[in-house]
């Protein structure tokens, strides 16, 4: 650990490592992004591309990076960076490295909510995104009254958030089928995850509710949240206002999943992965919050560049590709994380 | 019984974990620089009345004084300067080192902005030199014996500061040399630092000997307070644990020291009502 | 002979245990007549399967169609719909019961531990990459699905170390990985998407006259071998140990107990899609009726499992009417909350 003093008897500690960790994410994530912007029917130099962004590059390129191509990469870092700090935050809370919104239910409770504009009253983006923020925050509120007996946290609370993701799996289900084709096809690409013709207007509430969260998480409740981690006497004994803490990151956590999902749909694993990754790396213990965020934010980034560019003139969405790796991930972390009982 | 200072009192106390009531019209006093043990049966109520004390779990009738204010009306982060505990359950955050560990203790003390003093930092490294584990500063707290995990959780509570400290069942899963080891540890805290020290106790000689005042309880109740020597009779435990015994002497200490009568009767030991935890 | 009580053998259940004994007289003949009205029940619900419909039929209407080979609703919709439901459920509902037993785990599922998932994501890619279309291929595929994913959620969340919650929390994990897999091939394939779309969802909509012939081998091959295993996985819920003294082989045990799990789950998947919960809720009501003998449990599970998928199937047609809900939905809509009240209820269930 190291440690910032001021004369004032101000301090800041951080690790180093975590730092460059962090660092590191956060500038692959900006690198992907440029080449991301510069590949497409109308190829650009990552040089072009930069240039554009601050302004001084030629007109054509400007409106190309500006109007079509930069809202989705910046979706893209957005749902990455809001994905991989919900992910840190349920693992801390539940400890478990499976805790995510995924598993947890809160994203097919989103996906019920927009399952349920598209196919019952069938309203524009504006109106899916709407939907799939309230359906997520409602089943966190239901999850939460659920296990509240039991402190909401750990096992009580991932078994509820298993049981309520089942049945919503089945209400999505349902709401699939009375879909018709077009609404189904439209549907089962949201569920997916993607990214395909993002505009300024889906970037701005996810921006927005991370300019408000992100602070809130990291200023207000980091801290406590590593004294959490001590279990719950621990932290009461430390001074830690132990409900209150949880109350406030459960809120923010399913918050940051819920616009996550209303910007791209609901994509799989990021939220597991990248806290896993973030932590491997640092090796620090705690939940690593600024890490995952950045690790979040370069693993989307990089996965809709793939999906972009794996099969020319096909784009896949960018779920299947964080879909299919994560999977592959989730299979050795089952295998690896069992030997060490942690799972 | 005379009026003792006392930083840490509860009077009153009604305990229940949602409708099950543990313990009613409790009174309990921690006399100031004490080292206070309470013993009782399983399931009588001492590590509900520890967790009361510490603000763990709120009464639902009657009030704990800390420095003569309701212990639920002061700022947690206050309390937690003053009060610290060492809880029966506590988890070792994955990875954690034991400096990492023991640096948490300082919670209460830092801010967003000071987030590690020089002041954190001096009493982190006391408290390990403290507990003895400066050595294993670096190593990993899973790594640990039984014995060192303890010890690294006692430092964490003493980097805490503070000049209350509640231990609830410090020596459970240890052998008995790291019994001793901790028992002495926390002796010699009491003595040259000059803390309060609140423990709940499972073995009624060790409690004897390390104690400075005993609260003895049953189903609940508390029997019986006071100093060792003047409280532990053989009526005294067979009222209170249902084993007939004598109480002789400690040929060390001369604090009492409790022998079980030889041959059994059969159904003696039958255990007091609420047990079974 | 002694008795001993083991917290395992009792399951959570509070009927007292009674393994390794002959239950008294009168218990057993109480368990025989509990057979018998579960039998009757199961005989109610299948009258009502093939009375109740977008077309409602009196029961002599039923009677006299079940012999007049030219009623076209009796014969061609309902009798193949719930011959297969009475297939499939009693598969489902020894599969949960062997599955608990095995992983001595009450939240074991089927659906819940993502068997079912696999063989529909096995079912899934052979519809959309191979072109297949015949029932039989669908049924080797789906065995492959769940034979995989039986063997790794058992690798991850079972043996001696696993928890109820561990299990649940791998199951759950596989299950949205296969999730995001099928919605990702579905996309990909929007011709094959129409047909999948119902099939994932678990409906017994599709049955067609001769399905549940075709699919009954396979499940009675796994319902004898799951009744046949049921004195060596009593033997097996005191412990290896144990069960090696009382002259059971574990792994022997394990490995044919994974087979008759897959062999019943794949059938049943591949026949209807995943359908979630009738493996979890049914063992746990037998339970609670026979105690944690398994002579008699599966007996029990294999009568009334198809009792309550028949039941849900024809609640989701009268709730729909004149469309109808797929049972699988019903199943999940109804065993959800029994999940989570379970949950919050039993605190065994938690690590």
């Amino acid at each position: 650990m190291s440690v910032i003093r001021t004369s004032g008897g101000l301090s800041v500690a951080y690790r180093p490592r975590a730092l460059l960790v962090g660092t590191g994410c956060a500038l692959l994530a900006l690198a992907v992004g440029v080449l991301s912007i510069g590949s497409g029917e109308y190829p650009m130099s990552p040089t072009a591309v930069v240039r554009a962004l601050v302004g001084q590059g030629a007109a054509a390129d400007t409106f190309v990076v500006e109007q079509l191509r930069l809202p989705r990469v910046v979706t893209a870092l957005l749902v990455g960076a809001a994905l991989g700090l919900a992910g840190a935050i349920f693992q801390s809370l539940v400890r478990n490295p499976l805790g995510s919104p995924d598993v947890l239910g809160f994203t097919q409770g989103a996906a019920t909510g927009a399952l349920t504009v598209i196919v019952l009253i069938g309203g524009g983006g504006a109106a899916l995104a709407g939907g799939a923020v309230l359906g997520g925050v409602l089943t966190g509120a239901l999850i939460y009254a659920l296990a509240a007996r039991q402190g909401a946290h750990g096992y009580p609370l991932i078994l509820v958030g298993i049981g309520v993701a089942a049945i919503l799996t089945g209400v999505n289900g349902y709401l699939l089928t009375r879909a018709q084709i077009p609404d189904a096809a439209r549907a089962v690409l949201w569920l997916t995850g993607s990214l395909d013709g993002r505009e300024w207007s889906d970037v701005v509430p996810l921006a927005l509710a991370l300019a408000v969260l992100v602070p809130v998480v990291l200023l207000g409740c980091a801290r406590a949240l590593r004294v959490l981690e001590m279990g719950d006497d621990a932290a009461h004994g430390l001074g830690v206002p132990v409900r209150r803490t949880r109350v406030t990151l459960l809120a923010c956590a399913v918050l940051l999943a819920a616009f996550a999902a209303a910007a791209a749909g609901p994509v799989a694993f990021v939220a597991l992965t990248a806290p896993r990754l973030a932590r491997r790396l640092t090796g620090a213990p705690g939940p690593n919050l600024v890490p995952s965020l950045c690790m979040g934010a370069a693993l989307m980034v990089s996965a809709d560049w793939i999906a972009q560019r794996l099969f020319t003139g096909h784009q896949l969405p960018v779920g299947v590709v964080t879909g299919v790796l994560g999977g592959g991930y989730l299979v050795w972390l089952l295998a690896t994380e069992r030997k060490r009982g942690r799972i | 019984m005379a009026q003792t200072a006392t930083r840490l009192n509860g009077s009153g106390l009604t305990l229940a974990y949602e409708r099950r009531t543990i313990a009613e019209h409790l009174d309990v006093t921690v006399p100031d620089r004490s080292f206070t043990v309470i013993v009782g049966p399983n399931a009588c109520g001492k590590s509900t009345l520890l967790r009361a004390l510490s603000r763990t779990l709120k009464p639902s009738a009657g009030t704990v004084l800390l420095d003569g204010q309701d212990i639920h009306t002061v700022p947690a982060r206050k309390v937690a300067r003053t009060l610290g505990l060492l809880p029966q359950s506590s988890v070792a955050p994955d990875g954690i080192t034991v400096s990492d560990l023991v640096a948490r203790g300082r919670y209460p003390h830092q801010g967003l902005l000071r987030q590690w003093s020089k002041e954190d930092e001096r009493t982190v490294t006391e408290s390990m030199a403290a507990t003895g584990i400066g050595e294993l500063a670096d190593r990993y707290v899973d790594e640990l014996s039984g014995g060192q995990r303890q010890r690294v959780w006692i430092a964490m509570a003493l980097a805490q500061q503070t000049p209350l400290l509640l231990l609830d069942e410090p020596t459970t899963y240890l052998d008995i040399a790291h019994q001793i080891d901790v028992l002495d540890l926390c002796a010699e805290l009491h003595a040259e630092q000059g803390r309060t020290l609140v423990a709940v106790l499972h073995d009624l000689n060790q409690a004897a000997r390390y104690a400075t005042h005993l609260i003895a309880m049953r189903a609940g109740q508390v029997i019986a307070a006071g100093a060792p020597g003047d409280i532990v009779t053989a009526e005294l435990v067979e009222e209170v644990f249902g084993v007939p015994c004598r109480v002789i002497d400690d040929p060390e200490t001369g604090t009492p020291l409790v022998v079980p009568s030889a041959p059994r009767r059969s159904g003696a030991r039958a255990e007091p009502a609420a047990a079974g935890r | 002979m002694s008795v001993t009580k083991s917290p395992q053998a009792a399951g959570g259940s509070t009927a007292p245990p009674s393994l390794g004994i002959r239950p008294p007289g009168r218990r057993a003949a109480l368990r025989a007549a509990g057979l018998l009205g579960a039998l009757l029940l199961l005989v109610v619900v299948l009258a009502l399967s093939l009375a109740l419909g977008a077309r409602p039929l009196s029961l002599g209407q039923v009677w006299h169609g079940l012999f007049d080979s030219g009623d076209v609703v009796v014969h061609r919709m309902r009798l193949p719909r719930t011959a297969l439901g009475l297939v499939v459920g009693a598969a489902l509902g020894l599969a949960g019961g062997v599955m608990q037993a095995l992983t001595r785990n009450p939240l074991a599922d089927p659906g819940l531990l993502g068997i079912n998932a696999g063989a529909s994501a096995a079912v899934v890619s052979a519809i959309s990459f191979l072109g297949l279309s015949s029932f039989i291929g669908y049924v080797w595929f789906a065995f492959l699905g769940a034979a995989v994913v039986s063997v790794l959620i058992y690798a991850v969340g079972g043996g001696r170390g696993a928890t109820p919650a561990r299990l649940a929390l791998a199951g759950a994990a596989v299950n949205a990985m296969l999730y995001s897999y099928v919605s990702a091939v579905e996309l990909l394939d929007t011709a094959s998407l129409d047909k999948m779309r119902f099939w994932t969802v678990g409906s017994l909509a599709a049955a067609q006259p001769g399905t549940a012939q075709r699919l009954a081998p396979f499940v009675v091959v796994g319902a004898l071998l799951a009744l046949a295993l049921a004195r060596p996985l009593n033997a097996l819920a005191l412990g290896d140990d144990a069960a090696r003294a009382l002259g059971a082989r574990p792994a022997r045990v394990r490995a044919a107990a994974i087979v008759a799990v897959t062999a019943l789950c794949g059938a049943a998947t591949a026949a209807c899609g995943p359908i979630v919960f009738v493996g979890l809720m049914v063992p746990h009501l037998v339970r609670s009726l026979t105690g944690p003998d398994l002579r008699w449990q599966l007996p029990y599970c294999a009568l009334l499992a198809p009792a309550l998928l028949l039941g849900s199937d024809v609640l989701g047609r009268i709730l729909a009417r004149p469309s109808e809900l797929q049972v699988g939905i019903v199943t999940a809509v109804v065993g959800g909350p029994f999940f989570l009240y379970f949950v919050r209820r039993n605190r065994a269930v938690r690590a």
